[in-house]
């Protein structure tokens, strides 16, 4: 492979396994080998942690527990996508937020929803079992599916339906006595009696099991017997194949390719059913380890070769244009407005259309939302004072870029390798030909037209896929 | 319906954060409003009277005049039962009409999509505002987002004028049909095009547009300009959405709500007055909420989050006066300290859907609820 291969390979992991990243860094981790890297994402240094938070809440200290004001929790957590050095401990933050959507159109309260994130970036990328129950425990989470109101005389099957529907298993594999049996088993597992909000302010909410309102009585739960609580239904969950493919299909419709909205997932087949076969086996023998299932699908070659098959979600088209333009690497003022861009977008993270979160792919995409999407972009790629910007725009010079075709090539370089048809980079030359050949005797002017080219970029159908 | 052949047009004024029912429309004879509001109340002097029990408050006088003029229909105890006193809960429920569960659809946007199923029109819904409220999201039906009017479009980052009007060039071919494309190829470039249609379209509106009316320096006041412009430009669009907030005042309220009342009443005055100007005020109602009111009684500083409220509709077509009833302030009949809702809020949608908008009103709001005969046949 030569020299550029490699950086767009890289570009395309860096995409997916993070939210991208700048050519210095990609510099850097090619230098380093593509399955180094993988390796680094998928086990962080730990010295890693922490330090931009600490910087973030010195500058910003609202942001810790933002309570009821939602973009507030929303930029916290945006902050955290544009300027982690654990990118896919944040990436796969977001998927585990996809697929256990927790919305504050109910819990109102962002305190415990950025509380749920920090569970998830902890827990994310280690055991599967250990994440079901640590969510099934998570304050947010008993309080948006009422499990606070799950009793032992009075069963409600929320969160025991959405287990087995949407966090584990998928409809149809099933029955409704077993929905009412997994709700049996949860039953006092709840969260403390709130504290009263005056006067000073909002109590953590604290999980609870009380054993005098559990239900102890014998379950019979896909075709086990026995006298359940929750932790044994996790288990016999996994016992299941249903679960394993489950998941599986989630981390590749995530990561690797879209696939169907989970509703049609009974009924369509898989994108590429030997990848997902490859995965389910990988999960299930690693004893369900995330790393394991990462590990294995970021090395694959039909990961390699899934570029640009994917819609970005509003998550990712923020985070990435940020981090590609070096906006907010330091939380100067106007990060308290980058939690509300993805919303502008129709995805307001922390606060999902419902438990099913959000419909990806093409769904992503209707006219207000690419309006957003491409003015969002082509606004910050045409501020050549964006330190990121000014960089490309020096590196370009460096490089001596000068004819159109050149500019062409090098701003979709910089902009992460994207992949034009012929037809659109056709039609991008014609009109960055008619502008004749850069003038770096005037670097205002020049810097103009790099900024222009890439809005145009920006605005092309293939960069709407990730 | 009115006479002319034009369509009905609904302005939808979302009041956010949970106006202050009590404070709003005061029963100001009543000795418990000045027993339960001992820090947050306007005095007697100041409240504008409607009749000898109801009054507006102080800010609202050019409401007060729209009220006279027989434009402006008051629904008392709008809400619904069980209200979770939480803003996004309860603004949730008001815009998917789903109380029980978490809805997906709107219900404007439902109404959108009744209006234009074969989406026709890339503008027959906008949100005045960034993003969608969730009133307006439906998946597959198009709405569009107009933060500014002066300033909405494409690519609007590009300065120079003639180097923006050959990017848009550009930008049309790339999103122009192609024959054999993918499905996801197709959709995208159909989408574009919508986007790039719809901002080229509204763009005329500012263009034609010329009053003597002077809005006031207040955010709700420009997007109701904008939607004045939009609406006079007859571009097809049936539902405009906007909110003004944040009405969350707590601690600020005795200094915060007669100001963002004052915001509120003189930004729909001129609205109004733009309409009587242009002599197209026929077509057009416009609908207020909030998605509660607050506490009965003050708690020293502010009022917390409470339940049943008050909605306004106003226009040419309305029958101005006052529906339902004032629910009772006595102790004995609050539900935790709260007034309670004796008119469900799908009603009063119902009641424009069906009764303005034309249309069956039972699968926009999942069910049937009493109407109000509040629109003139």
């Amino acid at each position: 492979m030569s020299h550029k291969d490699d950086l767009a390979l890289m570009a395309h992991l860096m995409r997916r396994a993070g939210f991208g990243a700048n050519r210095a860094e990609l510099e850097r981790r090619v230098a380093q080998g593509y399955e180094a890297t993988v390796e680094e994402l998928i086990d962080p240094p730990a010295e890693n942690g922490g330090g931009k938070m600490a910087l973030l809440l010195r500058y910003h200290p609202s942001f810790l527990l933002p309570g009821g004001v939602p973009f507030s929790g929303q930029a916290n957590w945006m902050y955290n996508m544009v300027s982690s050095d654990r990118p896919l401990e944040e990436k796969m933050t977001l998927f585990w937020h996809h697929v256990f959507a927790t919305g504050n159109s109910k819990v109102d309260n962002c305190d415990q929803l950025l509380e749920q994130i920090d569970m998830l970036r902890e827990q994310g990328m280690g055991n599967y079992r250990d994440i079901l129950i640590e969510l099934s425990k998570n304050p947010a989470m008993i309080f948006w599916l009422d499990n606070n109101e799950n009793h032992r005389d009075a069963v409600n099957e929320n969160w025991g339906r959405e287990l087995l529907e949407l966090f584990s298993m998928g409809v149809s594999n099933y029955t409704e006595v077993d929905v009412r049996e997994c709700s049996r088993a949860f039953t006092g597992w709840t969260i403390q009696a709130k504290l009263p909000r005056a006067p000073y302010g909002r109590y953590p909410w604290k999980f609870e099991y009380r054993e005098e309102d559990h239900d102890f009585g014998e379950k019979t739960f896909l075709g086990r017997t026995g006298n359940f609580d929750g932790e044994d239904i996790i288990d016999i969950i996994l016992e299941e194949p249903a679960t394993t493919r489950f998941i599986c299909r989630h981390l590749y419709n995530f990561f690797v390719a879209d696939e169907p909205q989970v509703p049609a997932w009974t009924i369509e087949p898989a994108r590429d059913e030997d990848a997902l076969d490859e995965m389910c086996q990988v999960f299930e023998e690693s004893g369900f380890e995330m790393k394991a299932v990462l590990r294995h699908m970021f090395n694959s070659q039909w990961f390699k070769d899934a570029r640009f098959q994917k819609i970005k979600s509003p998550a990712e088209v923020v985070a990435g244009t940020l981090r590609m333009v070096g906006l907010f690497e330091n939380p100067d003022p106007g990060v308290l407005n980058i939690g509300k861009e993805p919303t502008y977008m129709g995805q307001s993270i922390l606060d999902p259309p419902s438990v099913e979160g959000w419909h990806t792919g093409l769904e992503w995409i209707n006219s207000g939302a690419l309006l957003a999407r491409i003015n969002f972009v082509a606004d910050r790629v045409s501020n050549a004072d964006l330190p990121g910007m000014r960089d490309i725009i020096d590196s370009m010079r460096a490089e001596g870029v000068t004819t159109p075709d050149h500019l062409l090539n090098a701003c979709t370089d910089y902009m992460g390798f994207v992949e034009l048809s012929e037809e659109t980079r056709g039609q991008l030359a014609e009109h960055v030909r008619s502008g004749g050949d850069v003038n770096w005797d005037d670097r205002t002017a020049a810097a103009t037209r790099i900024g222009e080219t890439m809005a145009l970029i920006s605005a092309t159908t293939e960069f709407q896929f990730g | 319906m009115t006479s002319t052949k034009k369509d009905p047009v609904i302005v939808v004024l979302q009041l956010t954060g949970g106006n202050d029912y009590f404070n709003t429309v005061i029963p100001y004879n009543d000795s418990l409003y000045y027993d339960n509001r001992p820090t947050i109340r306007y005095e007697r002097e100041d409240i504008i009277p409607i009749n000898d029990e109801l009054g507006f408050m102080p800010t609202m006088g050019p409401v007060k005049e729209l009220y006279d003029e027989g434009k402006v229909a008051v629904i008392h105890g709008i809400g619904y039962a069980d209200s979770p006193r939480s803003h996004f809960r309860s603004m949730d429920i008001w815009h998917t009409c789903e109380p029980d569960k978490v809805g997906t659809e709107g219900w404007a946007g439902r109404v959108a999509r009744e209006l234009d199923p074969n989406k026709e029109n890339v503008l027959t819904a906008i949100n005045f505002g960034h993003g969608l409220p969730r009133a307006l999201a439906v998946p597959g039906v198009p709405v569009a987002a107009i933060a500014d009017l002066s300033t909405y479009g494409l690519l609007t980052g590009i300065a120079d004028v003639d180097q923006r009007s050959k990017a848009l060039d550009l930008f049309s071919k790339m999103y122009a049909p192609t024959v054999g494309g993918s499905f996801v190829n197709d959709y995208l470039r159909s989408t574009g095009t919508d986007a790039m249609v719809g901002a080229d379209i509204v763009k005329v509106a500012p263009e034609q547009y010329s009053s003597n009316v002077e809005y006031p320096n207040s955010p709700i006041a420009s997007h109701l300009r904008d939607i004045a412009q939009v609406y006079m430009a007859d571009l097809g669009t049936k539902i405009f959405y906007t909110q003004h907030g944040s009405f969350d005042t707590h601690a600020g309220e005795a200094a915060a709500h007669p100001v963002l009342w004052k915001e509120v009443s003189e930004g729909i005055s001129a609205f109004f007055q733009d309409m009587k100007e242009h002599n197209t005020g026929e077509n057009i109602v416009m609908y207020l909420f909030s998605e509660f009111g607050r506490r009965v009684r003050d708690n020293g500083s502010g009022t917390d989050h409470g339940a049943a409220g008050a909605a306004f509709v106003i226009g040419d077509p309305v029958k101005g006066g006052l529906y339902g009833e004032y629910p009772s302030r006595k102790a004995e009949d609050l539900e935790q300290g709260d007034l309670v809702p004796n008119y469900d809020f799908r009603g009063a949608y119902s009641t424009i859907v069906e009764d303005w908008m034309g249309m069956d009103a039972n699968p926009i709001v999942n069910g049937n609820f009493p109407k109000l005969d509040v629109i003139k046949k």
